[in-house]
């Protein structure tokens, strides 16, 4: 069974409701061709473990860096990601869109 | 975002009520906003117009993000037939919620449908409480006037999205007669999809099914709005 928005934003309830501090990340804005629409959620939890998506698997490993960063100190963040740069040992998006990633804690 | 404002949306969503968050993306506080709660609300209109096109996104010329929140669409068919049998596992992969309905009890066996609710019951007694509404796909495949027309009647007057009926096109000018003595007005009538699903040369139930959903995606996604 695919992840649909329903159980994604649900399963950060569940994580939420049983003490864990937890993340949401969302798609808030896209540029060009972008892998997930705007609104698509990526939700994190304390542990590094994850449900949902923000990109085709190229920045989640960076949202959830960053995700667990938010879960610690409370403050919102709002990402951007661009065209992969190699040199600059970055995550980027393959696709040659932009993205831009709202990450706040629940609670 | 405080648990009890994610609490709410999640609510929402599996009650099947629109509900649209309200981000601050400079980091103030968030709201939700529901069809009780939208007039008077300072985002009002742009958030009207996110509630009928389904779409979440930045409002122009401020820093709140929207995030829309329709219900999921679900599937109601009537006829627990062969075509259905492939047609709801894909329908559920896609996203839908699935529900067979067919008086017929040789056809509505859990055997054939395991792990699929089907209702042994007619259109009338079924429908109503199925809460059929916009957000509804409705395929009538039965072929049996008894059973198909009561059930199309109820998705005109619930305006489901998808209205698909299956029949040639003898069969379905036949089922215009009908439903037009029934009380159908011209309007409702033309937005049957019949012959039912997208014309790509179909022939076995399954590839039916693709036709038949492909024609559901297209209406969701270029249609509702």
């Amino acid at each position: 069974m695919l992840s649909t928005d329903n159980d994604i934003l649900g399963q950060a309830e569940a994580w939420a409701k049983a003490g864990k501090g937890v993340a949401v990340a969302t798609v808030v804005e896209t540029w060009g061709s972008a892998p997930r629409p705007v609104g698509s959620h990526l939700v994190i939890d304390e542990d590094g473990s994850f449900f949902g998506s923000v990109s085709g698997g190229c920045v989640e490993g960076e949202v959830v860096t960053e995700a667990l960063d938010v879960i610690g100190t409370g403050k919102a963040k709002l990402l951007e990601f661009g065209v992969a740069d190699e040199t600059a040992w970055r995550a980027g998006l393959s696709c040659g869109g932009r993205i831009a990633v709202y990450v706040e804690k629940v609670g | 975002m405080r648990l009890a404002l994610l609490s709410a949306l999640n609510a929402a969503r599996s009650d099947r009520r629109a509900a649209v968050l309200v981000t601050d993306l400079d980091g103030g506080a968030a709201r939700l906003v529901t069809a009780e709660t939208l007039a008077g609300d300072p985002l009002e209109e742009a958030i009207r117009t996110a509630l009928r096109t389904g779409r979440s996104g930045v409002v122009e010329g401020t820093r709140a993000f929207l995030t829309v929140q329709v219900p999921p669409a679900r599937m109601v068919v009537i006829g627990a037939v062969h075509i259905s049998q492939a047609l709801v596992p894909m329908a559920r992969m896609v996203g839908y919620d699935p529900v067979i309905v067919d008086p017929r009890t040789a056809f509505s066996t859990p055997e054939r449908f395991p792990g699929v609710t089907v209702l042994a019951q007619w259109p009338d007694e079924a429908l109503p409480g199925l809460k059929v509404d916009r957000y509804t796909a409705f395929i009538a495949l039965t072929h049996d006037p008894k059973i198909d027309d009561p059930a199309l009647m109820h998705a005109f007057e619930k305006d489901c999205f998808y209205i698909g009926a299956l029949g040639s096109r003898k069969t379905h000018a036949r089922r215009v007669e009908r439903l037009t003595a029934n009380g159908a007005s011209p309007e409702v009538l033309a937005r049957i999809k019949a012959p039912v699903g997208l014309a790509i040369g179909a022939i076995t139930p399954a590839e039916i099914a693709v036709s038949i959903l492909a024609e559901v995606t297209q209406a969701w996604r270029q249609g509702i709005a």
